[in-house]
């Protein structure tokens, strides 16, 4: 699928970064939604402090979820991890079917208000997209290809290291992409547990009826998946021509 | 390790009660959870009133002695039996019979715990019981799992836990419990907001389904309709639900106030409408892709046989085509039926009703157990789609191509 020209992106990056260092000069384009005498721009908390937690949040929430899942991905394709790879299936379709305000909820009664239950949520639901590319990537790869690394006399671990990961990076890389862009819109549910994201902007907006609210939340993380979703396209595209397949 | 034993296997050695030598890995962390959460971690809070602090309790002063006994053997054999290498029957029983004992310890535990005529005293499982529950849960899955049932069993069986445990909430064995005294307090909005949740989601999943797969099926062979109507629902899926939940409150209250009739239809900026709306549009873009993908694989001999046989454009699609991409659009209509359960509740939020006003009202009110009303009755909802709709996949596939 071809996605919008270059051009574009770098000016929403640039707009971007111009509505969350001086939000204050977009006040005209949000006044219209506004209610009656109401700021149309959120003033509580500065909009790139929200900007940053959000990206943190999601940022370490997709680390620890690729980790976890590549880790769990490389244990299933070895010849002892076989037994467990339906399990481990049944698992993260599972941990898909729970909805995420509902594991954000139920996280709090165990570990309180803020942010852990938030990234509790995130890692969660990060799992099973970069677990199914990964054991797509790892699992797919051609057997006379094994052999021949195994024949050039690698170790298990130099297969997986020199072989297996990098021809399985691109498929990896399109997981992590899914579960960061996934993650970027889930991360605003976390501000109904009080973590504080770019979805507190939200909240206070259905809370006092003003759009104006809402839009800026909802149009911020937006960009900020469509960015990120194009960044890691660009990654995967580059690791597609190292793993010398063509892209 | 694993290979040596599979050719020492005898035929027949995975009937009920063989036991191969070794420990099973899986099950022996399964028993471990199980006994941990028994003898480390508390069982039960009981609380004077509905938000004061609990004190927490583990399984032996929660229970009185005969039911801490019960307990103790029960799951005293089912964690050993686990560890072995035994076979799924036997595992499904072993987890099993650990799942309905923490179930049963729970009513004990409630009706031990609570004082004769004490109406504000609340009783609700704590960490060890949700670790407990859990691990045997998934011990259950894997034992299922490993039994590998067809499609018919496996609706079957869902059918079948449906109706019991509804039988087993009616008897008023569990009243005692903290969820249910919210439940008993709510039980008149309750069903009606299972039934809200239950038609947004339905009702939105199949509105996106009429929608995008014609859309889908018109657009696939033209490239630049596809490339658009792909990336437009693709920028729909990056707005975040509450913003866009939020965002149509605006626009469908000026639609509901100006334009004749539309009030009569329900439409406005608070309520049904804006969560519908929004629901709706997530629900397009998984739908539309697995059709575009559906018919994409359709190999491209069997599109050239059915033209050589004589079939107009129209007989090959609805005769060969979508026949053959119906798995693969089913398959995204249950990822989307599966996420809308979820979603739904965020219409909460919103004024829309379902089972999100008991999830969002019981975090407000800091009350765990209301946010457990809202939120297992959605999880159960979307954990029986996703097996009834995986079951029809796998009936239609019929039974030589199953997995």
């Amino acid at each position: 699928m071809s996605r919008a020209p270059l051009v574009l992106k770098v000016a929403l990056l640039a707009g971007l970064g111009a509505f969350l260092v001086a939000p204050d000069a977009f006040a005209p384009l949000f006044r219209p939604f506004a209610p009656g005498d109401s700021p149309p721009i959120y003033a509580q908390t500065p909009l790139l402090r929200l900007a940053v937690n959000h990206i943190v949040l999601v940022a370490a929430a997709t680390l620890a979820a690729g980790l976890l899942a590549v880790g769990f991905a490389i244990a299933a394709t070895r010849p002892a991890g076989r037994d467990l790879l339906p399990f481990a299936r049944a698992v993260a379709n599972l941990g898909q079917t729970f909805p995420p305000v509902a594991v954000l909820a139920l996280a709090v009664p165990v570990v309180g208000f803020g942010t852990v239950p938030t990234l509790i949520a995130l890692v969660l639901y990060g799992l099973l997209p970069i677990f199914e590319t990964a054991l797509t990537g790892l699992g797919g790869l051609d057997p006379a290809l094994l052999e021949a690394a195994r024949g050039m006399g690698l170790t298990g671990r130099q297969r997986l290291v020199q072989v297996e990961l990098p021809l399985a990076l691109p498929m990896i890389l399109s997981g992590i992409r899914v579960s960061a862009v996934i993650g970027l819109a889930t991360a605003t549910l976390g501000s109904t547990v009080a973590a504080s994201t770019l979805g507190e902007v939200i909240v206070s907006g259905l809370l006092t009826g003003n759009t104006a609210y809402v839009l800026q939340g909802g149009l911020t993380v937006a960009a900020m998946a469509i960015l990120v979703d194009a960044g890691f396209l660009a990654l995967q595209r580059k690791a597609t021509r190292r793993a010398g397949f063509r892209s | 390790m694993g290979e040596t034993t599979a050719t020492l296997e005898r035929p027949g050695a995975r009937r009920l009660g063989a036991i191969r030598p070794g420990l099973d890995p899986l099950g022996s962390v399964f028993a471990a959870l199980i006994g941990l959460s028994l003898l480390t971690l508390p069982l039960m809070t009981a609380r004077p009133n509905r938000i004061a602090a609990g004190e927490s309790l583990m399984a032996w002063s929660a229970l009185p002695p005969g039911r801490v006994l019960a307990l103790g053997v029960v799951l005293g054999l089912a964690a050993p039996l686990l560890v072995l290498r035994i076979g799924p029957r036997l595992r499904v029983v072993a987890a099993g019979g650990a799942l309905v004992i923490l179930c049963l310890a729970a009513g004990w535990a409630a009706d031990h715990l609570t004082l004769p005529g004490d109406r504000y005293g609340r009783v609700s499982p704590d960490a060890g019981w949700w670790l407990g529950f859990a691990t045997a849960a998934l011990a259950l899955g894997d034992g299922l799992a490993r039994l590998s049932p067809g499609p018919g069993i496996r609706i079957a069986l869902l059918a079948g836990s449906a109706v019991l445990s509804g039988l087993a909430l009616r008897s008023g064995f569990w009243d005692h419990l903290s969820i249910l005294r919210e439940y008993a307090s709510r039980s008149d909005t309750f069903g009606r907001e299972v039934r809200t949740h239950a038609g947004l989601a339905l009702s939105s999943v199949a509105a996106a389904a009429a929608v995008a797969i014609p859309a889908s099926i018109l657009a696939r062979p033209v490239p630049a309709a596809r490339t658009a109507l792909l990336s437009i629902l693709n920028g729909v899926q990056t707005i975040p639900s509450m913003a866009l939940f939020g965002m149509l409150i605006a626009p469908l209250g000026w639609i509901g106030r100006t334009v004749p009739g539309a009030a009569d239809l329900g439409i406005a900026g608070i309520g049904a409408a804006p969560a519908f709306v929004a629901l709706f549009a997530y629900a397009l873009l998984p739908v539309a892709a697995a059709t575009v993908a559906g018919l994409d694989a359709v190999p491209e001999p069997v599109r050239d046989a059915a033209r050589g046989v004589g079939m107009t454009g129209r007989q090959c699609l609805l005769q060969v085509e979508l026949p053959l991409a119906r798995p693969a659009i089913l398959t995204g209509i249950r990822i989307v039926l599966v996420q809308n359960i979820g979603l739904a509740v965020i219409a909460g939020l919103v004024g829309g009703g379902g089972l999100g006003v008991f999830v969002f009202q019981g975090i407000s009110q800091n009350a765990g157990d209301l946010v457990l009303l809202g939120a297992l009755p959605t999880v159960a909802m979307a954990g029986a789609a996703a097996i009834l709709l995986d079951a029809v996949i796998d009936l239609g596939r019929g039974p030589e191509r199953r997995r």
